[in-house]
């Protein structure tokens, strides 16, 4: 029962995670202000659910299967959000240098 | 009561790629369309990973695996491409 509790509590936290997000995609007024919201949250969701996953299913080889997953997820996430930022900058004008990038 | 908890966020996160795909839609640049594709791909990985245990096939564990690096590729590609004109 205290099983089910926890891996309520960490999908409840994925889906609130998940959400602000998506929010954070619509409501933003900027490339990088979207990326703020979005990479860290999703990073955090992404590891709540596949944690919750892994104690669904205990010590297992499925489990470790899911820590890989969730390993990469970890680490590429944020260095996608790294490269992202650097190709969006690369586009942007700077206004307080007169428009010169 | 677990299983109904997975399928649950399942059908919520179905719900939730609409709305990025609205960004990678609307995006006024293309860097909006990356950061929303990006979004995308990490979802369906969680999705994919929920659906192989809800339906007790665990060979989609490995196609969420892949599909995550494929992702990650995907973003690197588009992004090198936005920023220098050519891939290489």
């Amino acid at each position: 029962m205290a099983k089910q509790i926890i891996i309520l509590l960490l999908l409840t936290g994925s889906c609130f995670f998940f959400l602000v997000g998506t929010v954070g995609l619509i409501r933003m007024p900027d490339a990088f202000c979207r990326m703020h919201a979005t990479t860290k949250s999703d990073t955090l969701g992404a590891g709540l659910a596949l944690l919750a996953l892994m104690i669904y299913r205990g010590l297992d080889v499925i489990s470790l299967k899911l820590f890989i997953i969730l390993v990469f997820i970890w680490i590429t996430t944020p260095t996608a959000a790294h490269i992202m930022a650097k190709s969006a900058h690369s586009q942007k004008k700077d206004p307080s240098r007169g428009g010169i990038k | 009561m677990i299983q109904t908890a997975f399928t649950a966020m399942s059908i919520f996160l179905a719900v939730l790629f609409f709305f990025c795909l609205y960004r990678a839609y609307i995006g006024p640049n293309a860097a909006d369309r990356v950061v929303a594709i990006n979004v995308i791909s990490t979802k369906v990985t969680i999705l994919i990973a929920l659906i192989a245990v809800v339906t007790d096939q665990y060979a989609f564990i490995d196609v969420a695996l892949i599909y995550a690096m494929m992702g990650f590729i995907a973003t690197i590609c588009v992004s090198k491409y936005i920023e220098k004109g050519k891939l290489f």
